[in-house]
């Protein structure tokens, strides 16, 4: 309940402290992932899409924590539950089209005569 | 208990939550783009691919602009809880200042990728690009219309109860813009310049 009359008064934005924790954690995640790609750094490709793909996820939800507020406390828990629909919907949306494209290139007629064809037609125009 | 609830209930303003599904629909059209530009980024059409475009240094310098509003706006909220209004004011132009040099420094990218020969009409992959960092532009623009109208509701009606649900849901829609970026420098920029 405390959470709650706190949430009332203040508007929940957090406090002086809360705010720095999310500041530097957000400045480290996206510190490393600049350095991975600006130093060079030479790891296996997959390894560094994964790291920089990976600090992404974790910085989006020290955002959503740290300077959202998003929680069970925040408005009865609301805006947690919005948020875990959203972030379905987008997997869903993410990976079927990647998916169902992915797919749908696989499963293209083969056109390998299209370059030969468009050569020919230039040389007659 | 049941009485506490229903005090609750009746003086909290529904705006909060609302605002929050604006946002969370917002983030699906989000969604869309991303989904569209992890189909399209390697259609390049024979034109200019990520490596040729993109340049790290300059992605770093509008993220960092972009961090920095972030957290002065938290600092202009902090003061509004206790109502300074001079201070929420101050740290509110100086997010303000940075989210335009975050503007300034997009809107220079594009206009230099379409003089070059690599605007949206170059490449699928362009297309793709230029329709999910532009969106994000143009609410990050919409978002710095909104900052000033608000500071000058501020100086003149001060830190009321009007104002400062005013101010809640601005602070909800700029964290959320630099909560996108994430994706934007990590998805679109960093992972195609390894």
């Amino acid at each position: 309940m405390s959470d709650h009359s706190h949430a009332h008064s203040g508007g929940s934005h957090g406090t002086l402290g809360s705010l720095m924790i999310g500041f530097a954690m957000a400045a480290i995640l996206t510190i490393l992932p600049f350095g991975l790609v600006m130093g060079e750094v030479d790891l296996p490709r997959n390894l560094a899409i994964g790291l920089i793909m990976g600090m992404g996820a974790v910085q989006i939800i020290v955002h959503l924590v740290y300077f959202l507020h998003v929680g069970k406390s925040s408005e009865q828990g609301w805006t947690l539950v919005a948020t875990i629909f959203s972030v379905i919907i987008l997997v869903i949306v993410l990976a079927g089209s990647l998916w169902v494209m992915h797919n749908m290139n696989e499963n293209m007629m083969p056109m390998p005569d299209m370059e030969q064809m468009m050569n020919l037609q230039s040389q007659q125009g | 208990m049941s009485a506490a609830d229903a005090h609750h209930a009746h003086h909290e303003s529904p705006t909060n939550i609302g605002f929050w599904i604006y946002l969370m629909s917002d983030c699906i059209i989000f969604g869309a783009l991303f989904a569209t530009y992890a189909v399209l980024g390697g259609s390049f059409a024979g034109g200019p691919g990520p490596k040729d475009l993109f340049e790290p240094g300059f992605i770093a310098v509008e993220t960092a602009l972009l961090l920095f509003s972030s957290i002065t706006f938290g600092m202009a909220m902090l003061a509004a809880d206790k109502q300074k209004l001079d201070a929420t004011t101050g740290w509110l132009i100086v997010s303000g200042l940075l989210g335009a040099g975050f503007i300034g420094m997009e809107v220079y990218e594009f206009a230099h990728l379409i003089h070059i020969g690599a605007g949206p009409d170059r490449s699928a992959f362009l297309s793709a690009f230029f329709a999910l960092v532009g969106t994000h532009g143009l609410h990050v623009t919409g978002g710095l219309i909104w900052l000033v109208t608000l500071i000058l509701q501020l100086r003149l009606h001060g830190l009321n109860g009007a104002n400062m649900r005013r101010l809640g849901t601005l602070s909800m829609f700029w964290h959320f813009l630099d909560l996108i970026w994430i994706g934007v420098f990590s998805f679109v920029y960093l992972v195609r310049l390894i």
